[in-house]
């Protein structure tokens, strides 16, 4: 199993990527960490003509913090997991690098590259659509900057276009608001069968005030729960009905496929489980 | 070795490789693991999977574990590469090369040179894990023999070893 010819191009710079991804088209892949086009071009089942490799392009290698939480395309997710900057402002983001695959995996995983890889099992989609997230694309027509939600379409499917993410940006965490995300996988490491991330702002008199439940691995894309979102809004996160009620709604609103790891009939109630869980665990303490 | 120049799209790739400098010449495709067996001549990193699933070409990058099947060679240039075959000092046995020995940490000895550049990064960071801590850091690297128990044994016992070494 080895990869087929290809051209190879270390970008020393963001444009460089840019204008040779646009010289070349749908025969370039945008090379990060490797830990998805790799195994795929091993197997063959990718065959890029050109190969950008982007692990030396240093602009895309930062983490800022001001209003918003700036996360370069390049980052290591081992860096990001440890970094005091993403733990201060997006915690949930830090947990669910965890579940990513194993330590040798997230230490050369980049956050950019699993994002534009846009698996329906992956953590940070879900949890870039739970948190409002803007994904940044830059192409030769210039920068523009997609909300999370309208950036993932389908399997391995997003909204960009000839463009290369350059990064993500997070909302800062506000007092009040809190989020989880937690996830079944048949081992550790494993791609999970299905995710949950929820982001829920508590009011003052300590009921749910605003709730975004998103779920990986039901659908091509993240999946919003909106019913169970509706029906959490106004009651109380300790309370065991108002769960309940959650965890039946994604039952029936999630419509996931079976396939040899799991059924459409198992992967519907470990949906519904894991949003009522990610609820207990963003409730505030 | 490769004395020779790189011709069409070949290209020289310059590292260090276990504190010493190499020097190999990679086609963009050769993936860093067959660069390291088959250039640089060390065959203690194996071959598994070659898809990033078993852990067998687990090697160290820049000091961070990496699967060496998952990167071109191409993408090494100028990196700093630790092998097993840098693990132990001289002709001795690492500590953890010491406890799979003695705890039964191996069978055939495929999958091994992956578990334990992994668990000597594992015990850097972390001198003294639990079970599920080894459980978890491990989890990535797959053995076929001998059911991970004494495994984790081994990385326990070596564990135990290196604190009253420091």
């Amino acid at each position: 199993m080895k990869p087929a010819r290809f051209e190879y191009v270390a970008a020393e710079s963001a444009d460089e990527a840019v204008s040779v991804l646009a010289e070349h088209g749908h025969d370039a892949a945008l090379l990060a960490g490797g830990q998805s086009l790799v195994p795929l071009m091993n197997m063959r089942m990718a065959r890029p003509g050109v190969v950008i490799d982007l692990n030396r392009v240093r602009e895309l290698d930062t983490i800022r913090l001001d209003g918003v939480l700036e996360v370069g395309a390049l980052v290591r997710q081992a860096r990001a997991q440890r970094a005091p900057e993403v733990a201060e402002a997006a915690p949930i983001v830090v947990s669910a690098i965890g579940q990513i695959g194993h330590p040798a995996i997230r230490s050369r995983g980049t956050i950019g590259g699993n994002v534009a890889h846009a698996d329906a099992s992956s953590e940070l989609p879900a949890v870039l659509v739970a948190l409002g997230a803007e994904i940044v694309a830059r192409g030769a027509g210039g920068t523009r900057s997609i909300p999370a939600e309208a950036f993932f379409v389908t399997h391995f499917t997003t909204a960009l276009s000839g463009e290369l993410l350059t990064h993500v940006r997070i909302p800062r965490a506000e007092p009040g608001v809190s989020a989880a995300f937690v996830e079944v996988a048949r081992r550790h490491g494993d791609f999970a069968l299905v995710g949950a991330a929820a982001r829920v702002r508590v009011g003052a008199d300590g009921t749910c005030a605003e709730a975004r439940l998103v779920l990986s691995g039901v659908a091509g894309a993240p999946f919003r729960a909106a019913r169970a979102e509706e029906a959490i809004v106004g009651r109380r996160l300790d309370d065991a009905s108002a769960l309940a009620d959650v965890e039946r709604l994604v039952r029936d609103e999630v419509s996931p496929t079976s396939d040899v790891h799991a059924t459409a009939a198992y992967r519907k109630r470990v949906a519904g489980v894991l949003v009522r869980r990610s609820l207990e665990q963003a409730a505030p303490r | 070795m490769s004395a020779r120049a790189p011709s069409g799209e070949e290209r020289v790739v310059q590292l260090v490789v276990n504190g010493e400098k190499r020097r190999g010449i990679a086609e963009p495709r050769l993936l860093l693991v067959d660069f390291i067996r088959h250039e640089l001549g060390l065959r203690g990193t194996h071959v598994g999977c070659e898809h990033g699933v078993c852990g067998a070409c687990t090697i160290r990058l820049d000091g961070e574990i990496v699967r060496s099947c998952l990167m071109f060679a191409v993408q090494a240039d100028g990196a700093t590469l630790e092998t097993v075959e840098g693990l132990a000092p001289g002709d001795g046995l690492h500590p953890i090369q010491q406890a799979f020995r003695e705890k039964h940490g191996l069978q055939c000895g495929f999958c091994t040179p992956g578990f334990l550049l992994t668990a000597q990064t594992l015990l850097e960071e972390n001198p003294d894990p639990t079970e599920y801590e080894i459980r978890e850091y491990l989890s990535g690297n797959v053995c076929r023999c001998t059911g991970y128990v004494g495994i984790v044994d081994a990385v326990h016992e070596a564990a135990r070893v290196m604190r009253t070494q420091a």
